[in-house]
Formats: C-alpha cells, sequence, structure tokens
C-alpha cells in the first residue's frame, strides 16, 4: 500500500510524543537547565486573613547558601494598574498580586520567597522564616454565606450569564400534577494534575528572558509577564511544550511565573520556582457549590417546569464565574424556565475553570432532579430525557449545528443493555451486593476559536507545522501531525508539528475542548495555502504537465504533486520548488468564528452516560462495575486519542461522585487534606470496564474539520449517572457529593 | 526539611550508640519519615540509616513461631510462601495496605512505627500535642473523619494506621528489641500504647532502642479468619475501619476467636473481656452482634467520625461471619462478600 492511501485524519494513531514522554526526553518546565541557576521556595501564609504584623527573616537570610529573600517589603518593580495583571482568562476583580502588600487574602497564599543556590537549602532556610500576624476573622464555608450570595455585576467575559426566564416557572410549577424540588451540593474539587506548577525564567542578558512555564497557553502567560513587568514582548519567549496535565488549572498564570521572574529581574540570574504538592491546594480550584432544583411534568413525563438556582464560590477579590445553570435551559424541552447564579464570597484563592467548568456541576444537579422526577412519574429515565428531547437551544433560540444525543441514548443503551434493568430501586442484587444501573445526559459546548498556524513545505517534501497551542496530555501534537501528514499525503514521521512557544502563530489558550477544532483548522488552512502555492509554481514551469490544470484537478501526496485524473502527470516537490528556486514554502492559515452563522446556529457536544454500580448492603462500599459513555462529537480525528480523553473525563468524574473532596477545616480556614494520600482521586481499583462510543455525527458549520472537541464531555453527566445508580441499588439518594459511605449509612433507609 | 547527620552503620551494636539521642532517628524505607521531614514535622538531628544490618531474614524458628527481621519489606513478608501458607492473615493485612511501591520500600520495623494520619500532625501550623506537647489538639472539633472512636483522650484523639499491626495484634504477635540496656519481648498489645496524657508517645520503645525482629506463634484456627478493611476508596487508602478476625468452632460453638480493629483507636485495639464473652457461645450473625456491641460499648465519635461506630459494628459482624465461613476476604478482589 502506497502512503498516498493511508488516511490519517479519523485513524488511531499512538501520541507521536509518548515516546519522548515515556524515555524522560520530554522535558516539563522544572526540567530545563540553565547556567547559574537559583531556587525560589514559596513561604505560604498560615492563616486565612489579616496582616503580617512582623517577620523574622535573621536565621534563614543567614542560611549557607540563600542569596535572597522576597516578601511584599523589597519585591521587585511590577505594574501599577489592575488592567495590567489582567490575563486572557481573568475574571472580572483585581488579580491576585504576589508579595503585594502585608494583607493576607487566603491561607497559603505567598508571603516570601526564598532565593538560594539549591532548592533544598531554599526549602531548609524557608522553615527558619518567623511570621507573626494580626488574624482577621474569616469565613471559608459556603453554607455561611449562602444568605449573602449575589449576583455577579460585572460579568466574565467569554461566559454566558443565565438566559432571562422564559414562561411562568413558579405558575407551572404550582400548575403541574408531579413536581420535585431538591438541593444538592459539590464539594470544592482541585486540579491536581501529575506535574506541579513550575517555572524556569532563564536570564538570558540583553535584557531577554527565556521562560519554561507550565501553562495552558503560552501567549497568555507571556502576555501577562511583559504587561505585568513592563517587558518588550520581543524581549521575552514562553515555552510550554509538554505539559503534564493542567485540567484548567494552567489557564491563568499562577504565583510561581510571577516569582521566578520578579527574583529573575531582580536578581540578574536564572530563577526555578515550582510550587509543591501542598501549595498546588492554594491555587484555583473548582468553585463550592450549591444547587437548588425544581421540576414538574405532566404525567407523561412532559416538563413543564424548571427551576435552578446555583450558588458558587469565589473569592473577595475576583468574582469568578461559570455557565452552571445555563444547561438546564437547553438540555431539554421546557416553556417554563427560570434560572439563577450566585457567588459568595469567601477567604479563599480565587477558584479556577477545572474540566467543564459550569457544566460538571451544574449538570449533574439537573441530571440527578430529573433522575429523582423520573422515580416520582414511574417513567424510566431513560426514557424521560427522550420525551424531552430539545430539538433546537431554547435558551437563545438558535439551532444546533448537530446534536445526536438520541443515537447516544439508543446505542448507550444497547451497548450497556438497559432494557434489561428492572424499575425498582433495591431490586437487583448479587452476593452482598446491591446493583444499581444509572443514566444521565452530557452536554459541553462545541466551541471555534480566533487561532492562526503556518505551515511550511521543505524543498524534500518533508512538512512543518506551527501554531501556539499547548498540549496538556490531549493530543495535540498528534492531531496537528495528522492533519498535516493528511493534507500531504505524507507518513507521520515526515511532518514535524511546533507547539507551546509563543513566539509561534497566535493561539488561544488549551482549554474549553477548543484546541483540535480551532488550531487543527488553522492548520488546515494553511496547508491548503501552500497547496496553493506550490500549485502556483508547478503550472508555472516550463513544459508544465499541469499548465492546464486547475487547482481543483491535482493532488498533493507522496512528494508529489498530480493530476487526479491521470497521476502520472505531475512534478515531484523537488522539482517544483528547485525550478521556483525556493528552498521552502511557508503559508498562513487562520480560522475565526462564523460570525453570520452564530447569529442562527449553535453548537454542542452531546453524551449519554449509563453507569453500573454495586453497593455492600451493609457497609455502604460503593464500587462503579462498568460505565458506556456514548458521545456525539462530530469527526473523531483520532479514535485512539479521542477515547483516551473520554476515560479521563469519565474516570474524573467517579472522582466526583465518590471521591474528590477539599476537607476544609472552616475554624482555621484551611484545607487539611492537601496531599494526594488524603485527597482522593479514584485508584486503579476503583476503576473498571470503561466503554467509549462514538456516534456518528456530520457537522459541517461547527469548524472547518467537522470537529467539536472532547477534552470535557467525558466528565459531564458522570457523576450524576454514578449517583443516579447508587439510588436504583439502594433506594437511598444522597444529594451531597462526594458521596462517601457515610452518607450511604446515614441517610434513611427506604422501607 | 532540616540539615541532618546521616550515618550508616554494618552493626546493630553501632545503630543502638548512635541513637542514643533524642533527636536521632532509624531511616528504614523512609516512605513515613522522609515525608515527615519534608513536611518539618521530623527534625531529625542524626539519621540512622539501618538498611545495612543484617535484620533481613524470615525464619521460622524451633518452636514453629515466626520470626521477622525488621527490615524485612512488607512485599517480601506478605508473598513468603510460608507466610501465606500459615500466617495468611498477615499477608493479607499487609497486602490491603499502601500500594505495591510503598510495600516494596516499607520495612516491618518501620510500619510498626509509622505515625499517625492526623492531618493537623502534619501542619505545622496548627495545634498538635502529638507533634507539640501541650500546643492542643486540632483534631478535637475539627475535620476528624478519620480519627479514634475508642481509647482516645482529651489530648489526642489520633489513630494507629497500620494494617500489618492489626493483624500481628490478633496474632498476639511480639516485638523484640534492642537497646542500651540489653535486649527485651515487649507483648504486641503492650508495644503501641493510648494517648492518655502523652500523645507524644506512639509506642513504648525507649530512646536508643532498636526493633530487632518480630515473632508470631503459629496459629491454630486454619482457614477461620478474616482481614477485612473498609476505607474511602477501594484501594490505596487507610482504614476507616479495619477487623482481624479468627475463630475456632466446635459443632457450631465458639471455642476461641480474636478480634483486632484497626482505624478505630492510638492503637491496634483488642479486647479480651469482648472475646471472652464470645466463646461457647453460638456461632452465628446474632452472636456476632452482640460482640460487637460489646467491643464499641463505650466508642465516642467526635463529629465526623460518628459514622464509623455504626460502620465498626458492622465490619465486625462481616468479618466474623467470613470468618467463620472459612473465607477470607481476598484484598485483590474489591467486592466483599
Ligand atoms: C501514601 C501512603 C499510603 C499508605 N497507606 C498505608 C495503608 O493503607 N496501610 C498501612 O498500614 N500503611 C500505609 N502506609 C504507611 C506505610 O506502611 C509506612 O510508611 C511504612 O510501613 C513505614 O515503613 P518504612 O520502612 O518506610 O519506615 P520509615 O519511614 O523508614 O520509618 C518510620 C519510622 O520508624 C522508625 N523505624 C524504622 N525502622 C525501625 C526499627 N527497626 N527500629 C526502630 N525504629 C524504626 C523510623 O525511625 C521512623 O520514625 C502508607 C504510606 C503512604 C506514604
Ligand atoms: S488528634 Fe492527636 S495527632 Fe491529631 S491534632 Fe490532636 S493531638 Fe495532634
Amino acid at each position: 500500500m502506497s502512503v498516498g492511501e493511508i488516511a490519517h485524519i479519523g485513524r488511531s494513531t499512538s501520541r507521536v510524543d509518548g515516546r519522548l514522554k515515556v524515555t524522560g526526553q520530554a522535558h516539563y518546565a522544572a526540567e530545563y537547565p540553565a547556567d547559574d541557576l537559583l531556587y525560589g521556595y514559596i513561604v505560604g501564609s498560615t492563616i486565612a486573613t489579616g496582616r503580617i504584623a512582623s517577620m523574622d527573616l535573621d536565621a534563614a537570610r543567614r542560611f549557607p547558601g540563600v542569596v535572597e529573600i522576597f516578601t511584599h517589603e523589597n519585591r521587585g518593580k511590577a505594574a501599577w494598574l489592575d488592567r495590567s495583571w489582567r490575563d486572557e482568562v481573568a475574571p472580572p476583580g483585581r488579580p491576585f498580586r504576589p508579595l503585594q502588600s502585608d494583607r493576607i487574602l487566603f491561607d497559603g497564599q505567598p508571603v516570601a520567597l526564598i532565593v538560594a543556590e539549591t532548592f533544598e537549602v531554599a526549602r531548609d532556610a524557608a522553615s527558619l522564616v518567623r511570621i507573626a500576624y494580626d488574624v482577621d476573622a474569616h469565613c471559608t464555608e459556603l453554607e455561611a454565606k449562602r444568605a449573602e450570595a449575589y449576583v455577579p455585576p460585572k460579568k466574565r467575559s467569554g461566559i454566558p450569564p443565565p438566559p432571562d426566564p422564559r414562561g411562568d416557572a413558579e405558575q407551572a410549577f404550582q400548575d403541574a400534577p408531579v413536581k420535585i424540588s431538591r438541593d444538592y451540593r459539590i464539594n470544592a474539587e482541585h486540579h491536581n494534575p501529575m506535574e506541579m506548577f513550575a517555572t524556569t525564567c532563564v536570564f538570558e542578558g540583553d535584557g531577554k528572558l527565556t521562560i519554561y512555564d507550565k501553562t495552558q497557553g503560552s501567549q497568555n502567560a507571556q502576555g501577562y509577564v511583559t504587561s505585568v513587568f513592563g517587558l518588550r514582548s520581543k524581549d521575552v519567549r514562553l515555552i510550554n511544550h509538554y505539559v503534564g496535565g493542567a485540567f484548567g488549572a494552567g489557564l491563568r498564570p499562577q504565583h510561581q511565573l510571577f516569582l521566578a521572574v520578579m527574583a529573575s529581574l531582580e536578581l540578574e540570574r536564572s530563577v526555578r520556582v515550582s510550587l509543591t504538592r501542598a501549595q498546588m491546594f492554594h491555587i484555583g480550584y473548582r468553585p463550592d457549590n450549591y444547587h437548588s432544583v425544581s421540576l414538574a411534568a405532566d404525567r407523561d413525563g412532559r416538563l413543564q417546569s424548571i427551576m435552578h438556582d446555583a450558588v458558587a464560590s469565589t473569592s473577595h477579590y475576583e468574582d469568578y464565574q461559570e455557565a452552571v445553570v445555563n444547561w438546564s435551559g437547553m438540555m431539554y424541552h421546557c416553556d417554563n424556565v427560570k434560572l439563577t447564579y450566585h457567588l459568595a464570597k469567601l477567604d479563599t484563592a480565587t477558584p479556577c475553570d477545572m474540566r467543564a467548568p459550569g457544566a460538571a456541576i451544574g449538570v449533574t444537579a439537573l441530571e440527578c432532579a430529573l433522575d429523582e422526577l423520573s422515580y416520582e412519574l414511574g417513567i424510566d429515565p431513560l426514557e424521560i430525557r427522550r420525551i424531552n428531547f430539545a430539538s433546537k437551544d431554547e435558551n437563545t433560540n438558535k439551532q444546533f449545528t448537530s446534536k445526536a444525543l438520541l443515537e447516544c441514548y439508543s446505542e448507550g443503551a444497547a451497548a450497556f443493555g438497559w432494557e434489561k434493568r428492572s424499575p425498582k430501586p433495591r431490586a437487583m442484587k448479587e452476593g452482598r451486593e446491591l446493583i444499581g444501573w444509572g443514566v444521565s445526559t452530557g452536554m459541553w459546548d462545541a466551541f471555534l476559536q480566533k487561532a492562526q498556524a503556518t505551515a511550511t513545505l521543505k524543498v524534500d517534501g518533508t512538512l512543518e507545522v506551527a501554531t501556539a497551542a499547548s498540549d496538556i496530555g490531549t493530543g495535540t501534537w498528534t492531531i496537528l501531525t495528522q492533519i498535516g501528514a493528511e493534507a500531504f499525503g505524507l507518513p507521520l514521521q515526515d511532518v514535524q508539528a511546533r507547539i507551546g512557544d509563543s513566539t509561534l502563530p497566535m493561539s488561544p489558550v488549551e482549554g474549553g475542548s477548543w484546541t483540535a477544532a480551532s488550531n487543527g483548522s488553522a492548520v488546515q488552512a494553511a496547508c491548503d495555502a501552500v497547496k496553493h502555492s506550490l500549485f502556483k509554481h508547478a503550472r508555472k514551469m516550463a513544459n508544465s504537465p499541469l499548465a492546464d490544470a486547475s487547482f481543483e484537478d491535482v493532488e498533493v501526496r507522496d512528494r508529489r504533486i498530480f493530476r487526479k485524473d491521470d497521476p502520472a502527470r505531475g512534478l515531484s516537490v523537488f522539482e517544483v520548488m528547485h525550478a521556483a528556486e525556493l528552498p521552502e514554502i511557508t503559508e498562513q492559515g487562520k480560522v475565526s468564528p462564523n460570525l453570520r452563522q452564530m447569529l442562527k446556529y449553535i453548537s454542542y457536544t452531546h453524551s449519554a452516560v449509563f453507569a453500573e454500580v454495586r453497593v455492600d448492603e451493609d457497609l455502604g462500599v460503593v464500587r462503579v462495575t462498568r460505565v458506556v459513555c456514548a458521545a456525539a462529537a462530530g469527526k473523531i480525528l483520532n479514535p485512539k486519542t479521542a477515547r483516551s480523553q473520554i476515560l479521563g473525563g469519565v474516570v474524573m468524574g467517579i472522582g466526583m461522585a465518590l471521591h474528590e473532596e477539599a476537607m476544609t477545616d472552616h475554624r482555621l480556614g484551611k484545607i487539611m487534606n492537601a496531599n494526594l494520600g488524603e485527597y482522593h482521586v479514584p485508584a486503579h481499583a476503583d476503576i473498571e470496564d470503561i466503554e467509549v462510543i462514538f456516534v456518528d455525527e456530520k457537522d459541517d458549520k461547527v469548524s472547518p474539520l467537522g470537529v467539536k472537541g472532547l477534552g470535557e464531555i467525558g466528565i459531564v453527566g458522570t457523576a450524576s449517572a454514578v449517583a443516579n445508580a447508587i439510588f436504583h441499588a439502594t433506594g437511598v439518594r444522597v444529594r451531597d457529593f462526594p458521596i462517601t459511605i457515610d452518607k450511604i449509612l446515614n441517610s434513611p433507609r427506604p422501607s | 526539611m532540616n540539615r541532618f547527620e546521616y550515618i550508616r552503620p554494618a552493626t546493630v551494636a553501632d545503630a543502638i550508640a548512635a541513637l542514643n539521642e533524642t533527636a536521632a532517628r532509624a531511616l528504614a524505607g523512609g516512605t513515613n519519615l522522609v515525608d515527615l521531614m519534608k513536611y518539618d514535622v521530623a527534625q531529625p538531628s542524626r539519621l540512622v540509616d539501618i538498611n545495612r544490618l543484617p535484620l533481613k531474614s524470615i525464619e521460622i524458628t524451633s518452636g514453629g513461631a515466626l520470626r521477622i527481621g525488621a527490615l524485612v519489606t512488607n512485599t517480601d513478608l506478605a508473598w513468603h510462601p510460608d507466610v501465606r501458607e500459615k500466617w495468611p492473615m498477615l499477608s493479607s493485612a499487609i497486602l490491603a495496605g499502601a500500594s505495591p511501591q510503598l510495600r516494596n520500600a516499607a520495612t516491618t520495623g518501620g510500619n510498626l512505627m509509622q505515625r499517625t494520619r492526623c492531618y493537623y500532625f502534619y501542619d505545622p501550623s496548627t495545634a498538635c500535642n502529638k507533634r507539640q506537647p501541650g500546643s492542643g489538639c486540632s483534631a478535637i472539633g475539627g475535620v476528624n473523619r478519620i480519627h479514634a472512636i475508642l481509647g482516645a483522650s482529651d489530648s489526642c484523639i489520633a489513630v494507629h494506621p497500620s494494617d500489618m499491626c492489626v493483624a500481628m495484634a490478633a496474632l498476639d504477635a511480639s516485638v523484640e528489641v534492642e537497646g542500651p540496656e540489653g535486649k527485651r519481648s515487649i507483648p504486641m498489645s503492650g508495644f503501641h500504647r493510648l494517648p492518655g496524657v502523652e500523645p507524644e508517645r506512639d509506642n513504648t520503645l525507649k530512646v536508643g532502642e532498636l526493633i530487632t525482629s518480630i515473632t508470631i506463634p503459629e496459629p491454630d484456627f486454619g482457614p477461620y479468619h478474616t482481614y477485612l478493611k473498609i476505607r474511602d476508596r477501594l484501594s490505596y487508602a487507610f482504614a476507616l475501619i479495619s477487623v482481624a478476625a479468627a475463630l475456632r468452632v466446635k459443632e457450631g460453638i465458639i471455642q476461641d476467636v480474636r478480634i483486632a480493629l484497626g482505624g478505630v483507636a492510638h492503637k491496634p485495639w483488642r479486647d479480651s473481656d469482648a472475646e471472652r464473652s464470645l466463646k461457647g457461645e453460638r456461632a452465628g450473625t446474632q452472636s456476632f452482634a452482640q460482640v460487637a456491641d460489646c467491643i464499641l460499648r463505650d466508642a465516642k465519635g467526635q463529629g465526623d467520625n460518628d459514622f464509623k461506630i455504626e460502620l465498626a459494628r458492622r465490619a465486625i459482624v462481616r468479618a466474623l461471619e467470613q470468618a467463620a465461613a472459612g473465607t477470607p476476604q481476598d484484598q485483590a478482589d474489591k467486592s466483599i462478600h
């Protein structure tokens, strides 16, 4: 088989960077060497609010090997205006400035940076710092602040506020024959990617910096550095070739970036600052949140009223916002809908986006409530979702560019064996375990963002594609390589992708599951432009076999450009470039959302999640023995990496259902389980069968590639499917996540 | 983490001499001690690396007892053929703990000596009587999901986190130690202690003493035993409750019983009165429930951990059912039968 016959798009392809990663050749931010490197260690506040009364740094300063200690008293110069500190994804408010003043805003806030010749010395000296505080009253408990919750006055850019109410949800609720009103809570979660946040700032001299940072957006972080420190853009290059997971925590610049760059500029040396695992709990997190959901239906299960109010935590200095309740207005058809979203200020760091921000919690609450309603109605939980299928987005009155959700329901149900389910709770049992089956719908945005790329065809026929995208473990390296290979009919090894560098063509941060669609489409556009240019040069050649051809008549494959109708008539890439005296051809590609189309259409990814749990009848121990996630996500570029994305999302959803929880001592304003021994995420033993199904979904509008993105849909709906399965198994409804043994044991048993 | 002196003696005598200083610590697998140093909880002046000492063998004594060198790793112990055959409850308890990687590094002596997982103990910015005597106990009235329901004091409500030690308690092990004043043998029941007013003392080992081995007599209950561990995820979490149970039953009547609980107290919990009360009773859910009630008669919750009392009751009953049926819990099987 010739190379020309291999289709790269849609083909299961192993990660092109996989080998580098498993052999340790892929370098992460804290792994780049630099001459005379200094190491910074962050000292965190031990109180939640107040002021620094005094600092005793003498012992630490005297410690051999300590070079400098930065505090609010000697911090290097930085921008004055809040505007200069605001990054691309910052919510409204006053961004946190490390070492700005003696004010303490949250536990663990950086109060000093010890800079030393080795990491060990810096860490040791940090333990000698003594700080006295004037302590103020604090509150870290959302429950206590619920009464003070408010509608954020300034909206976060890119986040749609709840839609205006439609119909009369309250009246319809009153009038409906079957209804429920329930409260849910999902505990705060922390991202905890494997790689800790770190920055290696290389002081190059001549006022230039090369910064290796753990971030989801090299250009966002680079922009932050130039703006905060007043540096010229061309003097600062920021690199994030490999990112060991981030889940949203790397969307905004974290403390260590500022601290490393500040120390480097002040000391005129290269500096590395890494966070410890415990310090990872003092940066952004998925907000703590409460939901009140009221649903009403007629006796046939048709929804008559949906009311969903959510309260989520934010910090005192920023109004972090997500789209939490909006989903409740568009998942299902309903004429009477009222959605409200409030914030409550806590003495914590500002929350930040975490995998499927908003949807992961809002959809969980809605989908549990709908499940409860289905039992009230005596209608199968899958059936009630089908009955209420929404054929357009009723929040905006726009058409979906595609929505193969019904196919997700049917293909997922068939794979799961849903028809064998007995409707009554506590009806299925094996040994000492009660068995339950639950279902949930999932939904996530399918975004297209502005992005640019270049493609360069070399005289030897190999290709390079470049865009400042990031690969946070999602497979960006691989899919961009595939797209380039597909465009030129080349084997993967002849295509080199370049990403993770702020000097490359413009890219948004890696988030929102938009990278494949946006950067992928930009790369494809750049490849097209190169092919056009190649064709132009080919046609101009003396006695060109393509002289009378138009672009549509030709194909580029196997390092040749030739007529589709007569492949023998063509030229090699080498011949064309040689004749044109070109060492290479570079062209740009751009994509941006189609604003005209967006007036009429809107795009989402959908899924149906089916879960089986087994719950010990006496001990309350839960096992999630099977999950089927059927997703409709447009074209699947790489089934292998796509499946991995869904698997990861499902695992995280199981963690949300059963494990993840920041345990805060509200008397102290401190998270007590700030380590991976006690902050539980699923272990291997917690994960059994997960089946991923991609249903066929053609979408010619969502993005030029027809791709929707898959990074987040896997988590949405998983926690609710598991919770619903636990109810079906036990008859016990736990509305407080994570669903731990104590909550199952303490909930009233069904009679 | 502070600076420290590091030495690696070749003989037990040298190690004991080097350890005869309050701030000296033995370093075995390091899986607990090094963490505590990173958190600034342990600040040893001297680390005495004992890994070169000849304490790595597993032997059967002439009396048929198992003698385990203090440096035998948890993995080697759990998979040793003699241990799997004659002390399967011990093997099972070890495999219920930590992760394979940790068990490869963790030693028998280190496991006995591991410190509590109380959240506050690990955070030097909080008050903790165990870490800093007299500073107070933050766990009382705080986050105490994993804390004690039995034997706690007003000074400390921490639990000893080990799984291995729970089985050893049920198996009537003894801890052989050697120190400046010579050798002694401490019965397992007297090794760990309750917090009382001195929670800084986890056990009765004296300054300068080194654990050299653990001896366990051959049990006489055949397949009628189990180790059942209930935790917040199905692997790699400390016990909320664990139960090591063994029975000897003749014609339905209980001849002998041993029940040790983990995750409930400052030491593996055994209650000889309760065990005695079960002797002569007919084995069955009813008598098991009675003995559970008896063991838990003085149990007291601290708020977050109130549920552990009921959970312990149910776990004891289930463990005794498993033991009576001769169907020990298999740690590779995450479903509890
Ligand atoms: C994330 C995590 C999860 C875990 N989960 C579990 C679990 O589920 N169940 C469980 O039982 N355990 C668990 N463990 C604990 C683990 O079993 C212990 O850390 C281990 O057994 C300690 O052994 P070590 O050899 O590494 O001890 P070290 O860390 O080397 O030493 C621990 C202490 O023992 C002292 N010491 C060591 N050897 C001797 C000796 N011969 N004589 C006198 N003193 C000595 C040291 O001075 C030190 O104070 C977990 C640990 C971690 C980090
Ligand atoms: S329970 Fe014990 S270890 Fe925990 S804070 Fe109290 S005194 Fe310290």
